[in-house]
């Protein structure tokens, strides 16, 4: 297998950051997600390779947390909010809606790298409720009828 | 040494072992799934629950997991802990239904399925113990498979659900597994078996000319114990 020379020098200087060590395991693999907007294959089996940690190991920590993924994400991950205040004011049809509008299900990707959907557990604002997280901004008191003009902005 | 009681009887166990480890030095049986001598305990499958009595109060522990500890009273069969054990037990039953261990476990403590756990149909025989990950990593050493993903999702294989590299074939998993989720079939013949999706080619005994091992597997041993690769070309019935 041909190996990609730039994924291999970028995985050696995250690794260089923390050092190979076990216990630096999910620091490398967060600067990864970063550096990559996800955890690519190859970098995983070039990262076994540095670490002296067993790929099937290294396996389990990415697939454990919700911060790793091994699917490419889009530029904007739009995170809707399923907390308990979220779900009672309406979490669920924000979902549908985002679902109907980028034409995709929950955990994809839209075709042009833009988005990725998700739902996660709580935001920690549940007093904002109900509340989406586009890119890291927060959008509180949010109804279905916002989304579009939402989405618009971010696709400028 | 510590000194405690059991099911109303006094013992002694020595510093470091475990409420099961007592236990089963003086006869009293507690079920477990999940521990193995060769590499300890997990705590994963909770059938070892057992009620410890300190002063006051009582609590449910994995005695595989419990420190024998002075003063301490244990009880391994009281109401409570049955109650405990057959919930695990239905538990158990839901997720693996086609396990024959678990068939016969839930018949010997008269547990029935329970209407209200709906039983699986994706999970196999596995009830997620934990024990092939350990013995793969601490008795092999080569560390071929983990889990993956988490909660309902949660499965036991190797990374990306691909042919390990690392893999030698050894099948301890396979052997160590309680359940028997992880299969590993050898051709008629026996010149390969496959686990995980791999098939390993097998060596012959060099005096009875049997297959015996995979190749890898004693590529392994031969690299990793410094001994010539001849040298372990006999099988064990004809050393």
């Amino acid at each position: 297998m041909k190996k990609d020379k730039t994924v291999e020098k970028q995985v050696k200087e995250i690794v260089d950051r923390y050092g190979a060590e076990k216990s630096s395991l999910i620091a490398i693999l967060q600067d990864m997600q970063g550096a990559f907007g996800y955890l690519p294959k190859d970098a995983l089996i070039f990262l076994n390779e540095v670490v002296d940690v067993p790929l099937a190991r290294i396996y389990e920590v990415a697939t454990f947390y919700n911060a790793f993924s091994l699917t490419p994400r889009g530029k904007y991950l739009v995170e809707v909010c399923a907390g308990t205040a979220c779900h009672v004011t309406g979490a669920l049809t924000l979902m549908e809606r985002l679902e109907r509008d980028l034409e995709i299900r929950c955990g994809e990707t839209t075709g042009d790298g833009m988005f990725t959907l998700e739902q996660v557990r709580c935001l920690g604002c549940c007093s904002l409720a109900p509340v989406m997280r586009i890119g890291g901004n927060i959008h509180a008191y949010l109804t279905q009828d916002e989304i579009p003009k939402i989405l618009r902005n971010y696709r400028q | 040494m510590a000194k405690f009681i059991i099911d109303g009887k006094k013992i002694e166990a020595e510093n470091g072992a475990t409420v099961l480890d007592a236990a089963r030095e003086n006869g009293i049986e507690i079920p477990t799934l999940c521990t193995h001598d060769e590499v300890g305990s997990a705590g994963a499958c909770r059938l070892c629950v057992v009620e410890v009595k300190q002063g006051n109060r009582a609590k449910i522990v994995a005695s595989c997991l419990y420190p024998a500890e002075d003063g301490i009273a244990v009880d391994t069969k009281s109401e409570r802990v049955m109650a405990v054990r057959r919930l695990v037990l239905q538990l158990l039953l839901a997720r693996c239904p086609g396990s024959g261990l678990i068939q016969d476990l839930a018949e010997q403590m008269g547990v029935k399925p329970e209407p209200r756990f709906t039983a699986d149909t994706d999970k196999g025989k596995c009830i997620l113990c934990r024990l092939c990950v350990r013995t793969c990593e601490q008795v092999v050493g080569v560390s071929a498979i983990g889990f993956s993903f988490r909660g309902a999702d949660k499965t036991v294989g190797t990374p990306f659900h691909e042919n390990s590299q690392v893999c030698i074939g050894c099948g301890a998993c396979a052997y160590i597994c309680p359940t028997g989720h992880i299969e590993m079939e050898t051709t008629k013949t026996g010149d390969s078996r496959t686990i995980w999706g791999r098939t390993f080619k097998m060596a012959t005994c060099k005096v009875c000319g049997r297959y015996f091992a995979p190749e890898d597997q004693l590529k392994y041993i031969s690299r990793t114990a410094g001994v010539p690769l001849e040298n372990l070309a006999v099988c064990i019935s004809c050393r």
